[in-house]
Order: structure tokens, then C-alpha cells, then sequence
């Protein structure tokens, strides 16, 4: 089979085990939901200030809720020893990886896709700006996330302490990506400047990280 | 090795001393900031230290993941290491300079940023290099190496694009930088004296972690060892071996 033969079927049986379990999704967004509630007791913004807050606190929650699932991504494949198996087989590492960080830019886009309405409900959120450019930045600033945060799991789930290791790691890593996320948003929201420098710093975050996730995953599965 | 280690050591020290009275002593006065900027001798060469330091581990872990060998690991341990302790000499004696000049003792921008991210990235290696456990660790630590040091020009890039407060390079910047001769002099041998130190300390843990992970192995070696050596253990069905009843050699049962 080829490479995306194999991530195709992967991917699936990961979408059919979560849809099944809805381990992950439930548990995301019931943490979502918490830190939306938690920040608005914290802060108690009026209109005006939310807009500028708002980029922050929007894609804190994400980040947050999104190490939920992506410290699930592995440990699914620890018990009864699939990862191994996956290992011996000639399957290439490349294809799981793919169809891991795809299958959770799905998780983290629907927990996006549901929480939004809330957010805009609890902050009384209007864009000023081009509301679609929003869009071009979620899903960027998904893959951001996400990306790293497969290869991460990868490495944490082989330390003492798994589930602590992962933001521990990950966050570093992203704060580039996180600030482009954080300050594109805020811009389209409050109208006051233009995205575009964090949109083309994201693709390039993006790209970069993509490639070398895919160069080195191979070398990190197969460590021993 | 021991000559050598003294040799390099008192080096080091006269150079230090050197660099010392240099900064202090020869070094004029700057005319606006006054005394305080004597800490620009300690501050611009840790900096630079640091930053080679964190290239070196970026270089040694490439290098361990296309040869692995010991050597390129235990390299990248200690240059990581010695690159965070230098790294964070530069994060204090910035605050330290910042307040009688500046009036603040941090502030959010470009390079103060991206230097603080640099040392949180490097922390983070160093902290995976500790709970990760077994041979995987130094290949699960050359990737997050690769990782962190690709990552630096994005976080560089994405910090500069608020408003700097720091000042623009001095040495080779643009109209109206430069430095006195005396204070060139002075950031030189500075410069060579830290090198010089942090060149002593790479070397004496890059041998720690050699003979670290010689211990290892031989720890690993020994309970792999001779049947003879290991405590008699209950086998699959959880019945302990009966003492003497072991097959000997040369004697093999049908």
C-alpha cells in the first residue's frame, strides 16, 4: 500500500474508535467549557475590551484543550502493544504520522467549530474586520498546534510522567506560532491592523515544522 | 589529562583575571550611564557564548543522529548545559542593567523575548533529557534539539515585530554606533575569558557523561551476564527452580 493508502486507513479507524468513544471530544470540550467560564469570572470584560482580549483568551482555551487530545493521540496504541506492531511492520512511520496529526486537526477543528458560538454568546463578540479571514487563521493556527503536538506525544509517552512532558515540550516550541495566532485574531477583530504579517508567519511556521516533523518522525518512532 | 585539565584551568583564571581588570580598570568611564555599564562586559559576551553554545548542541545532535555516537550525545548534554547557566547570566545581568538605565527591569521586547524563549525552549531539552528514560533518551533529545533550533529565527523574527527597546547592535551597527578602543579591548578578552571557562566546563562534563554512560553499560552488561551470576527466579509456571536441579554442562537431558 502506498503512503496515503495507509494513513487513510488509519486515519479512519481513529475517527471510528472516537466516534465510537468520544473519549477525546467529550473531554476537550468539557475542558473548553471550563476555561471560557473560569476567564470570564477572571476578567468580566465590556464589549469593547473583550475584542481586544479575545484573540488571547479564544486560542489559551484551544491550546489548552487541544494537549487534552493530543496526550491521547499515542497512548490508544500502547495497550496490547499496537505500536510495536506498527513498528515491525512495513507500513511506513511517515503514513501514521499523517494520519495522526490529520485526524487530530479534526478533533481540535470541531472543538473550534463548537466553542466559537460560545465564545461570541459569554464576550459579546463582533468582528470588525473580515470575519472570513478568521477562518484562514484557524485552520493555520490549528495545524500549528497540532503538527508539533503529534510529534511531542510521540516523545512523551517514552518518559516518566507522560501526561506532564507533553506542554512541558510543546509550549517552548510554539510560542512563535501562539503570538501569530494571538495577534492575528486580535487584528481582525478590533479592525486596527492587518494580519497579513502573522498569516504569512504562521504558513511559514507551518511549512517548516510539517517538514521537519515528517523528516525526523521515522528516526523518534523507531528509537529504542 | 590531569596536567592538562590544571593547565587549561589556571589559563582560564589568568584570563579571567585579565578580562577583570580590563572591564574595571582600563575600560573608560561611559560618558551618560555612568559605572553601570561595566556590566555590558559581562552581559555581550555570555550572550554570544550562550548562542555559540546552543549551535554547538544543534551541530553535535545532527551529528548524533546520523553517526550515533556517544561522543556527539554526551557533547550536546553538556553544550546545552553550559549554554543554559550561560543564557541565564544574560537574562540577570540584563534586569540588573536595565533598572538605572532604563528605569524598568524587563520589558517585552524583541531581543529580551526572544532570549527568554530561547531559554525556556533550552530548559524544556534539558528537562525531557531528564525523565525521559533508557538509550531512547539521547535520540528523543537530538529531535527536540532540532526542533528548538529551527524554531529560533521564527521566534526572532516574530518577536521583532513589536516595537524594540533594546539597542540596536553597537558593534557593526548602522550610523553613530561603535565602541571605544578601550571598551573593544575590554569586551575582547572578556569575550576569550568566558569562552575559555565555558570551554573548561563542556569539557569536564562532556567526560562525565561519557563515564556516566560507561557505568551504564557495564551496569547493563552485568545483569545480562552469566546465568551463574543471577538470583534463581520462579519461571513462567511460578515455580521456583529447585537448587542443583538445572541441567549441567555437558550432561544434556534428552
Amino acid at each position: 500500500m502506498t503512503v496515503m493508502a495507509v494513513a487513510r486507513r488509519t486515519l479512519a479507524k481513529d475517527l471510528r474508535l472516537e466516534w465510537r468513544a468520544k473519549d477525546a471530544v467529550n473531554s476537550m470540550l468539557f475542558f473548553a467549557l471550563l476555561v471560557v467560564v473560569i476567564f470570564s469570572f477572571s476578567f468580566d470584560p465590556t464589549a469593547e475590551e473583550s475584542r481586544r482580549i479575545a484573540g488571547g483568551l479564544v486560542w489559551v482555551a484551544f491550546l489548552f484543550a487541544a494537549v487534552v487530545a493530543l496526550n491521547q493521540t499515542w497512548a490508544r496504541e500502547l495497550r496490547n502493544q499496537v505500536l510495536d506492531a506498527y513498528r515491525v511492520s512495513p507500513a511506513p512511520a511517515v503514513s501514521l504520522f499523517l494520519a495522526k496529526a490529520v485526524g487530530n486537526f479534526i478533533l481540535v477543528s470541531v472543538l473550534e467549530a463548537l466553542m466559537t458560538p460560545l465564545f461570541i454568546v459569554f464576550y459579546n463578540l463582533r468582528s470588525v474586520g473580515p470575519a472570513y479571514q478568521l477562518l484562514v487563521i484557524a485552520v493555520l493556527g490549528t495545524w500549528a498546534l497540532v503538527v508539533n503536538g503529534t510529534f511531542f506525544a510521540a516523545i512523551s509517552i517514552r518518559t516518566r510522567s507522560r501526561e506532564i512532558m507533553l506542554p512541558l515540550i510543546l509550549f517552548p516550541i510554539s510560542i512563535p506560532a501562539l503570538l501569530a495566532m494571538v495577534d492575528a485574531t486580535t487584528s481582525v477583530l478590533t479592525g486596527e491592523a492587518s494580519p497579513r504579517f502573522w498569516m504569512q508567519l504562521l504558513a511559514v511556521y507551518d511549512v517548516v515544522f510539517t517538514t521537519v516533523c515528517l523528516a525526523l518522525f521515522d528516526t523518534v518512532i523507531n528509537a529504542e | 589529562m590531569k596536567r592538562s585539565f590544571t593547565f587549561f584551568a589556571l589559563l582560564t583564571l589568568g584570563l579571567l583575571c585579565y578580562a577583570l581588570y580590563q572591564g574595571m580598570v582600563v575600560a573608560p568611564t561611559e560618558a551618560t550611564m555612568g559605572d553601570v555599564q561595566r556590566i555590558f562586559y559581562y552581559h555581550l559576551p555570555h550572550a554570544w557564548v550562550a548562542f555559540l553554545l546552543f549551535f554547538t548542541n544543534f551541530l553535535a545532535s545532527i551529528w548524533y543522529l546520523v553517526r550515533r555516537t556517544q561522543q556527539s550525545d554526551a557533547l550536546a548534554l553538556a553544550s546545552a548545559e553550559v549554554g543554559v547557566v550561560f543564557c541565564t547570566v544574560v537574562l540577570v545581568t540584563g534586569p540588573l542593567w536595565a533598572r538605572p538605565v532604563w528605569g524598568i527591569w524587563w520589558t517585552w521586547d524583541a531581543r529580551l523575548t526572544s532570549t527568554l524563549v530561547l531559554w525556556l525552549i533550552y530548559v524544556s531539552y534539558l528537562v525531557l533529557r531528564r525523565f525521559a528514560t533508557g538509550a531512547q533518551t539521547q535520540v528523543l533529545a537530538a529531535a527536540l534539539a532540532i526542533f528548538g533550533f529551527v524554531d529560533v529565527p521564527i521566534v526572532y523574527l516574530s518577536i521583532r515585530y513589536f516595537r524594540t527597546q533594546h539597542p540596536q547592535p553597537v558593534i557593526a551597527g548602522g550610523e553613530g554606533s561603535g565602541l571605544d578602543p578601550r571598551m573593544w579591548t575590554a569586551v575582547l578578552w572578556n569575550l576569550a575569558g568566558f569562552l575559555s571557562f565555558a570551554l573548561l566546563l563542556i569539557w569536564q562534563r562532556y567526560r562525565l557523561a561519557l563515564a556516566e554512560n560507561a557505568v551504564e553499560e557495564a551496569h547493563a552488561n552485568r545483569a545480562l551476564g552469566p546465568e551463574a551470576e543471577m538470583p534463581a527466579k520462579p519461571d513462567s509456571r511460578g515455580f521456583a527452580p529447585e537448587y542443583g536441579s538445572a541441567p549441567k554442562m555437558g550432561n544434556k537431558p534428552r
